[in-house]
């Protein structure tokens, strides 16, 4: 029984955690906060493609560090407990795992080392409106050279040099990959709950793309890809939800009322303890999905569901748990809580809120076990 | 990051399969609530033989040094053996308390004479332990315990009372907490002794539950004569001693009971759903439920292969591990209500030939309360986590300085 991270996994999650304290404070994502004309941050951008993690999943021969996801895993979860105001997961999860899955040789030639070196932004766009994206509510169009629709919202789409589109092609769906320099293409930037993330609705007026994978096949890997971003969000969740714990502790362990420390109640205590537990089922799910992903298991799409929907429940319990245990302080914008409960949402329902994860966790234990 | 055992696990998984399959029959099914058809008197003679043999092949005792008969193993081995274990018809459980709980007590704290008298017969399942340290009202609050022993002589005379102790009538020996001197605050007056469970003076009564069963008694003490030197540990430092024995009981209490999230699946495929309009399997707000069980029953068991990686390392594990009971005893209970109010008015029906799953919901719905209490309450293991892995300063205690005897004690 081995199940838990190499020593060489954690010793990258501890530089991780080190760099981010030092590039990736609260101070940095709200630079992003209080500017509605920027959507991420340039210089931490920057530096987390100089450390190599945006290539830490990408084999050596396309510019990557061919590490591997266990490694990925552990550099989600730090970003997640960072707030990081960068459009990692867009770019290391969504596109690169689209493009690595389904690219042919020439496409994943010409980005996986743009990708690795930070130059490429890429996106994942395949909702089209409020609901869960559904083959049948999939509009936009291929028709074999150009790409006609919309898809709102796309996360960092706004800022994102490169897009995977999940398109309607004759009566079936295909993924498409788009330049969004190329004519055609019109972004407005949305208002949303977390806006130390771009979001943006992209509109594409017979813009040119090629395909993705095999015509056809888009849905099967479109799930595919949102199955593998599943675990690795869920550590972004894990990462979350622990920094919010460490938060309400400090807070719990200084803050006096009645002449004592709030966290020597039991109402405050039972509360911080429901955290614990919620994130040790969150955290043990999740190296299960870290696990099937990295081994490219046949259980990787129910650990993946489990995993999903117990980072997003555990997230926005201990989001929500830290701005009561801060009390009225956790209700101001200074005070960091709001962010981690921003992010919490954004979180949860960014490729499937909550309950289409559970949904999916059912049907695939149904068919485990009609298999 | 894999699941595999090392070769020397390994090589101990299959010497413990190759004991099991000579020795107990194999569940019929996984979730096979065990040796139903025995009687109780019949159940504890096939006991007794099964832990026999255990003791014999070197698989009692696992962890324990072999100068008390034990393997000298690391507790990576212990896990692999309940594993395996677990999937057989083995009556290992009268054994529970004394093994896992009470004889290491009696190793850390005993005389070489008491270790010599009782270690091997307890091993051998020749005889049986039992914890004595509940009372009437030293609940959560054990240390309140009032059940007092005086010096007379070269024995201790014991008088009180104590309460859901496991197994009482049908163990040999106990360990028991007692009130040695009312006159220090209160963890500072407690001793712990042995006590001859058929010694005079010794009235053990079953408790009758809410569920119906008897599992627990009340035992009373009336000038029972315990030996000083059956005394765990100093007069005074019983409270030290106990702590011992708790820390082991919540690695106990902390499996899985009830039917299983795969069992509920079963049930309603065939049950229907509130709408009327098909197999309650059907209805989203039943699916949503039935995902939060996978989520949590996965979690715990994960976490468990978290915790055997880390004894794999020759890690111990700590508190953290009280969140078993936590997870299991809560979502025992909500699946059986759950499951019952989809039976609607048919749910009330509690005669196993007629409900579903020979009526284990029903009997998780009766049992979970006492669950949710037994071995910590779910407000105390989350003191515990509060305080013992958090770090949660201790809340303000009225019971500091002051004389066990002048303490307020209510009723």
């Amino acid at each position: 029984m081995n199940f838990d991270f190499s020593d060489d996994q954690k010793a990258l999650k501890d530089e991780a955690r080190r760099f981010l304290a030092d590039k990736a404070s609260s101070k940095v994502t709200r630079g992003v906060l209080n500017d509605a004309a920027i959507s991420f941050d340039q210089t931490l951008w920057r530096g987390v493609a100089e450390m190599g993690w945006l290539g830490a999943a990408i084999p050596e021969a396309y510019g990557g560090l061919g590490l591997g996801h266990l490694e990925l895993c552990v550099l989600a979860e730090e970003i997640g407990r960072a707030v990081a105001p960068i459009p990692f997961s867009s770019t290391a999860y969504f596109f690169t795992e689209a493009l690595m899955a389904a690219g042919s040789e020439a496409q994943k030639a010409a980005l996986l080392p743009k990708v690795a070196a930070g130059d490429v932004i890429g996106c994942f766009a395949i909702s089209e409106g409020p609901g869960a994206p559904a083959p049948g509510a999939i509009k936009a169009k291929f028709d074999g050279a150009t790409l006609t629709g919309a898809k709102i919202p796309v996360t960092d789409g706004d800022c994102a040099s490169h897009a995977v589109v999940a398109v309607r092609e004759g009566a079936g769906v295909s993924l498409v990959l788009v330049d969004l320099a190329e004519a055609g293409v019109t972004r407005t930037t949305l208002k949303t709950l977390d806006p130390t993330r771009g979001h943006a609705k992209l509109e594409f007026n017979a813009v040119k793309a090629e395909r993705l994978g095999a015509a056809g096949q888009g849905w099967d890997l479109a799930e595919a890809v949102l199955d593998r971003a599943a675990v690795l969000l869920a550590f972004e969740q894990v990462g979350g939800s622990q920094a919010c714990l460490d938060m309400a502790l400090d807070y719990a362990k200084s803050r006096y009322a009645f002449s004592r420390p709030i966290g020597s109640f039991q109402a405050i205590k039972h509360k911080l303890a429901d955290m614990y537990v919620a994130i040790e089922v969150a955290r043990s799910n999740a190296y299960y999905g870290a696990w099937a992903l990295s081994t490219e298991a046949a259980e990787l799409p129910f650990a993946a569901a489990a995993a999903r929907a117990a980072g997003s429940d555990a997230y926005y319990l201990c989001a929500k748990e830290n701005i009561q245990t801060h009390g009225g302080m956790g209700f101001t914008w200074e005070v960091d809580c709001h962010l981690f409960y921003r992010r919490a949402k954004l979180l949860a329902v960014q490729a499937g809120a909550p309950a289409v994860w559970k949904e999916k966790l059912v049907k695939r234990l149904e068919q485990r076990n009609a298999a | 990051m894999d699941f595999n055992d090392t070769p020397e696990e390994a090589k101990f998984r299959a010497e413990a399969r190759a004991f099991l399959e000579a020795n107990c029959q194999p569940k019929a099914a996984e979730n096979d609530r065990m040796l139903r058809s025995l009687k109780p008197k019949e159940y504890m003679q096939a006991a007794k033989v099964y832990q026999k043999r255990k003791a014999e092949a070197g698989f009692a005792g696992i962890t324990w040094a072999k100068e008390h008969g034990g393997r000298g193993l690391p507790p990576i081995y212990a896990v692999i053996f309940n594993q395996e274990e677990a999937k057989f018809d083995a009556p290992s459980g009268v054994f529970a308390i004394g093994l896992g709980m009470c004889l290491p007590t009696v190793i850390a704290f005993g005389s070489e004479a008491m270790k010599e008298r009782y270690v091997a017969k307890a091993l051998s399942g020749e005889e049986i332990w039992c914890q004595l340290f509940s009372e009437p009202s030293a609940g959560s609050d054990v240390a309140a315990s009032k059940t007092k022993a005086v010096r007379d002589g070269g024995d201790w005379v014991v008088n009180g009372q104590k309460v859901w102790t496991t197994g009482a009538h049908f163990s040999d020996f106990g360990i028991l907490l007692v009130r040695t001197n009312p006159d220090v605050e209160k963890h500072k007056g407690l001793t712990m002794l042995i006590v001859d469970m058929k010694a005079k003076g010794v009235d053990v009564r079953q408790i009758h539950q809410a569920s119906g069963g008897r599992d627990f008694n009340e035992v009373y003490f009336t000038d029972v004569r315990v030996p000083d030197d059956h005394r765990l540990g100093e007069p005074g430092m019983g409270w030290s001693v106990a702590l011992v024995t708790l820390m082991n009981e919540r690695l106990a209490v902390g499996g899985s009971y009830g039917p299983d999230y795969k069992e509920v699946l079963e049930f309603a495929r065939a049950a229907s759903s509130p709408s009327g309009d098909g197999a309650l399997i059907k209805n989203e707000a039943f699916r949503q439920k039935l995902a939060d069980w996978i989520v949590r029953a996965e979690g715990y068991k994960l976490a468990k292969f978290r915790t055997m990686t880390a004894l794999s390392k020759g890690q111990t594990p700590g508190p953290e591990s009280s969140i078993g009971k936590v997870i299991n005893a809560n979502q025992m209970m909500d699946i059986a209500n759950t499951a019952i109010e989809a039976l609607d008015h048919y749910g009330i029906i509690d005669d196993p030939a007629l409900a579903p799953i020979d009526g284990a919901f029903h009997q998780s719905y009766m049992f979970a309360p006492g669950l949710r209490i037994a071995g910590g309450t779910d407000e105390i293991l989350k003191n515990i986590i509060a305080e013992r892995v958090l770090g949660l300063p201790q809340d303000h205690r009225a019971d500091k300085g002051v004389a066990f005897k002048d303490l307020p004690s209510g009723r």
